[in-house]
């Protein structure tokens, strides 16, 4: 496969990906401001935070509040990382390897985008929540057209390592804004209004109905910390994540599991042999946000070293 | 809508034979069109639009700071030609394209027809499309130009005339695979009715032309199509051919000449490239070779192409046969070549180059089309009858500044068909660019891209001014005999 062709197919998968934990991302808040006692103030910097481009926010809109983050995070098509930034380029990515993806996933993802696109036009939007619920599902379909309809060969599997790694980092931000909402109030910890607020993270990443069936029915902190980050069946947590895109890049190159035979493999499967033998306990004790920050780290380095093994094919000859 | 109104006037209508009367061929159509209820003809117009729209059926327009992408306008009442029509057509096209190789190959290699006399050389020397690193090149198997779209167009009384030729990256044939996909969920039951000679194997025999040009022993050759990149007006349609043919699109910023080869980088190492189908110009195909501030090509291409290490579809130069001043000599052409004359005529031309042609045009000017030599898609172009005082007499001066550049044409009256123009229809003008495909042997994609021209009453049908395009059905055969004999029973028996 042309290495071009490869890195657009990998980067039309993160951006979809993005997209879809950008509006997970924004809805959770939403939630958390509907299960929340009247009088609760309001916290939508924390979300502009762990995007980590908090500085550009500043510059560009000032004040965090509700219409300025949901609109910076949604429809700014200035801003790279907004939900209708992240379909262009995922589109655009599409565009230069149309003649290796289905007919399906081109239409579908053009769809995507049109939707966004047409619900930027005629804002304001009277109901948000339905328009996220839209861009969730949009961006599950593709990702199960694409599951249906491209051969399972090469391409599709850069595209699956791009998605499980894009999604994994942004399990460890949607965590962090916990993290950080919980800040300013740490007598908050283990009241209603703390459950309330895990559950409805929980449900930002669909993980609600899972997690009551799999870790004894009650809320605790450190087991939803635990179902995201270590479970290793639950279709979003970063240890699932890790794994697969491991399996993936293995059937790439296909070097046996366990071994490595480029910096790409041994950066992800270093990674995921540490989590493989971390307990919650010890992640707790080292500090939950240093924990996904190191995590983010790696995972970044992890890109990296993908682009450079596959992507960056020296040119001279 | 209905035709009721429809007056085809004083102009070769395609579908009607004169007002109320529609040609045999269309009959079924017609009487398809007016059993839908109101407002369902322009329903299925808009949708049709919408659906190649959201297929992403598009072409990018230049200059234009968004990347605004825009669906070529696509009318669905399309044109019918009759498989006896067609047959002569067929023809016609496949003794012109394969004269023009047979040209091509005598102006690289002996120059009999110049040495001759029938061209003069300087005409062949002074084509920018002729290609001196050419000269002496020896293409695999013989064959120079392997896709051609040669637009045709119909005059007054129904002569089809030859009006130029493609012969070095004709672009459109998407739009023929995708006009189609969309008109047969738009009338699919008259679709189905009529026998319609399929347009559909042309991606299959588009790789077997590539493929025909390997060597014999190789096993398993790689064939790429090269395109400038997502920028350019044409991508869609490289993308789609390389998708349906299921071979690599590449730039040329993927390929690099190693060890002697043409070579792709894949994730796994530099990969050989056996066949090039090129939608990127001559001109900027090497750097090295020709235009030296090229960045779409690869630098050292051409050496690896004269050593025969990698083929080329078309083959740089082929040009040459494309200039518009060579064009008139194409009846010399065929009848030096083949011994025969042309099946399809040339439009009467002018040569500017002669100075009695060129006194005639500078005193005909308001009855003539001028054309630069080297221009397509409508540009560089003077129509006489519509043109100010002020453009005839710069078309003059330029012309008597540089007269090899300049033909002149007088101004036909294209052939019109019924089209879909603010709910009701209008007979705009129309011309038709098949594809040729030479292989094995010389294939004819049954029908081509119907170009039309949307502005009302404007002969200029390029996308770049404003035109549209239809489908184009080549009747069958038997479905020939069936609507001549018993239209009438045909349409009784066709459930609607």
């Amino acid at each position: 496969m042309l290495s071009r062709v490869a890195d657009s197919i990998y980067w039309l998968n993160r951006y979809v990906e993005r997209a879809e934990n950008v509006a997970r991302f924004v809805d959770v808040n939403l939630n958390l401001l509907l299960d929340g006692p009247i009088g609760m103030k309001e916290q939508w910097q924390p979300l502009v935070l762990v995007t980590g481009d908090l500085p550009l926010f500043r510059e560009r809109y000032g004040e965090a509040t509700a219409e300025n983050v949901i609109q910076f995070l949604t429809f700014d098509s200035k801003y790279p990382n907004s939900i209708i930034s992240c379909l262009q380029a995922a589109r655009e990515n599409a565009r230069c390897v149309r003649e290796v993806i289905s007919r399906e996933m081109w239409e579908q993802l053009n769809a995507f985008y049109l939707m966004v696109k047409e619900a930027a036009a005629r804002q304001p939007l009277s109901d948000w929540h339905e328009f996220f619920t839209e861009v969730k599902m949009a961006s599950h379909l593709f990702a199960g057209v694409m599951d249906a309809t491209m051969t399972h060969g090469e391409g599709w599997h850069f595209g699956q390592i791009a998605r499980l790694l894009e999604r994994a980092d942004k399990t460890t931000r949607i965590l962090d804004v916990k993290y950080f909402i919980l800040l300013p109030s740490v007598k908050d910890v283990g009241t209603p209004l703390d459950e309330l607020q895990w559950i409805a993270l929980l449900k930002s990443t669909s993980a609600y109905e899972m997690y009551r069936k799999c870790s004894q029915h009650r809320i605790t902190p450190k087991r939803v910390a635990e179902f995201l980050i270590l479970n290793r069946e639950f279709p979003r947590s970063i240890q699932f994540c890790l794994m697969q895109a491991e399996r993936s890049l293995h059937l790439i190159t296909g070097t046996p599991a366990g071994t490595w035979s480029n910096p790409a493999e041994r950066a992800l499967g270093r990674l995921r042999s540490e989590l493989d033998y971390l307990t919650i306990d010890e992640i707790i004790q080292s500090g939950l946000h240093e924990f996904l920050d190191d995590l983010q780290r790696q995972m970044n380095e992890t890109g990296n070293k993908i682009f450079e093994t596959f992507f960056a094919i020296e040119t001279s000859a | 809508m209905r035709f009721d109104e429809y007056d085809p006037g004083d102009f070769y209508d395609e579908l009607f034979a004169a007002k109320g009367q529609p040609r045999p061929e269309a009959a079924v159509l017609v009487k398809r069109i007016h059993s839908l209820a109101p407002g369902e003809l322009q329903q299925r117009q808009q949708s049709a639009q919408s659906a190649l729209f959201k297929q992403g059926v598009t072409f990018s327009v230049y200059g234009d700071a968004e990347g605004t992408e825009r669906i070529l306008p696509f009318d669905i009442i399309p044109r019918i030609v009759s498989a006896q029509e067609w047959t002569r057509l067929e023809e016609g096209l496949k003794q012109r394209i394969y004269a023009l190789n047979v040209f091509l190959a005598d102006i690289y290699q002996d120059q009999k027809i110049l040495k001759d006399g029938v061209i003069p050389a300087e005409l062949i020397y002074s084509a920018t499309g002729f290609l001196k690193p050419c000269l002496d090149l020896q293409p695999p198997v013989g064959i120079w130009c392997h896709i051609t779209g040669t637009d045709l167009i119909r005059d007054r009384d129904g002569q089809w005339y030859v009006l130029e030729d493609n012969l070095r990256c004709p672009s459109g044939v998407s739009y023929v695979l995708e006009n189609r996909r969309v008109m047969k969920s738009t009338f699919p039951r008259v679709f189905s009715a009529m026998e319609i000679q399929p347009v559909e194997k042309y991606p299959s025999h588009l790789l077997e032309t590539l493929l025909n040009l390997t060597p014999p022993n190789l096993l398993d050759p790689t064939v790429v199509v090269l395109t400038p990149g997502v920028y350019n007006s044409a991508y869609f349609e490289h993308s789609l051919l390389a998708q349906q043919m299921g071979v690599e699109l590449v730039e040329g910023r993927d390929l690099v000449v190693a060890d002697g080869y043409l070579q792709m980088r894949t994730t796994k190492g530099l990969q050989r490239v056996d066949v090039v189908y090129r939608r990127i110009d001559d001109d900027f195909i090497d750097p090295l070779t020709f235009r030296a501030d090229s960045m779409l090509g690869v630098p050292g291409l051409m050496e690896v192409y004269r050593a025969g290490r990698v083929a080329i579809a078309n083959a740089l130069g082929t040009g040459v046969a494309d200039d518009k001043v060579i064009y008139a000599y194409m009846p010399e052409i065929i009848r030096y070549y083949l011994g025969e004359d042309p099946i399809i005529p040339n439009v009467p031309t002018y040569l500017c180059w002669e100075q009695q042609q060129q006194e005639h045009v500078l005193a005909n000017l308001e009855e003539l089309v001028v054309k630069a030599a080297n221009e397509s898609g409508g540009y560089g172009m003077l129509i006489g009858p519509k043109a100010t005082t002020e453009q005839r007499h710069e078309f003059s001066q330029r012309i008597q500044a540089n007269p090899r550049n300049y033909i002149a044409q007088p101004t036909l009256c294209l052939s019109r068909t019924p089209t879909i123009v603010n709910d009701r229809f209008e007979g705009c003008h129309v011309d038709l660019r098949p594809y040729i495909l030479y292989g094995k042997e010389i294939y004819v994609n049954p029908g081509g891209l119907t170009r039309v021209a949307l502005k009302k009453g404007s002969l200029v049908v390029n996308s770049s001014q404003g035109g549209g395009s239809k489908d184009t059905w080549v009747l069958s055969h038997a479905s020939d005999q069936l609507q001549g004999a018993s239209v009438q029973s045909q349409i009784q028996s066709l459930r609607f």
